[in-house]
């Protein structure tokens, strides 16, 4: 049961990641990638993740992907962009990749698979767990995000603000 | 609401492992084969969706909560990353008209 939604959910996010490089048009390569997303959303709910899921779904499908469309609405992008590399930048690209993933095979392929399912149903995923490890342990540092995203604000705002 | 998978069993990581790394290897091919920052950036999120996953998988079968906290963490610093990013881009729209990163050359010396 578990290895099919495993098989099903990896096989839409492959799918929508390499339609994601393969679309012309760049509206296209954002609704697949928003597909992509709410795949990885279901491989967290299988963990038991539900607080990281539904961040996730708020966070990226909801906040980033809707800037993203901003801009390309603004910019008008919308057009299927001419330039494109050369084929032999692409073909080099594509090759190095694919070394790269041999050579991470090789590496992951001496793990034994291990002890897996010790205790299947973990509970760390909830909100709760989530948030006392949050505020007893990572309290700094979650002070730092917080003036960490108003300095991200400020200068967004201040790189496009015309000047008068 | 406690148990919403009730009844499914873990796999082994060495899944999570594999099709991370794919993900991984996708994203960055895409990094190098794109030459529309927009894109770059779709591409550089799907890199750090595949490394958040992973980090998930890893903190439940340790049953330890600070590998999901740095979940959280990474996609703080990514949601900040694009909202700069972005207004970067406008940014250089304005002066360029185009989001093609070739043409972003001109501080060579």
């Amino acid at each position: 049961m578990e290895k099919y939604l495993f098989f099903g959910l990896s096989v839409i996010a492959i799918f929508s990641a390499i339609m994601m490089l393969l679309s012309k048009k760049p509206v296209h390569s954002l609704l697949y990638l928003i597909l992509c997303f709410f795949a990885i959303a279901g491989h967290y709910l299988m963990l038991n993740a539900q607080f990281l899921a539904v961040v996730h779904i708020i966070v990226y499908a909801g906040a980033i992907m809707v800037l993203f469309l901003f801009t390309l609405m603004l910019l008008n992008l919308n057009l299927s962009l001419e330039f494109d590399k050369p084929l032999i930048v692409k073909l080099a690209a594509v090759i190095s990749g694919g070394l790269l993933l041999v050579a991470l095979v090789g590496v992951l392929k001496g793990l034994d698979s291990g002890s897996a399912p010790v205790f299947a149903n973990t509970q760390i995923g909830l909100a709760k767990n989530l948030g006392i490890t949050l505020y007893n342990e990572y309290m700094l540092p979650f002070e730092i995000a917080s003036i960490l995203f108003l300095t991200a604000m400020v200068g967004a705002v201040m790189l496009v603000k015309t000047e008068k | 609401m406690n148990q919403v998978v009730q009844g499914l069993h873990l796999l082994p990581i060495n899944y999570y492992l594999w099709f991370c790394t794919v993900l991984f290897i996708i994203g960055l091919i895409g990094v190098l084969i794109k030459r529309n920052a927009l894109l770059l950036f779709m591409c550089i999120e799907l890199m750090l969706n595949s490394i958040n996953l992973l980090l998930a998988a890893f903190s439940v079968y340790h049953n330890n909560p600070s590998g999901q906290i740095l979940v959280i963490f990474i996609m703080v610093v990514a949601a900040a990353e694009v909202a700069a990013g972005l207004a970067i881009l406008v940014a250089t729209y304005r002066n360029t008209s185009s989001v093609d990163i070739n043409l972003l050359n001109q501080l060579k010396g």
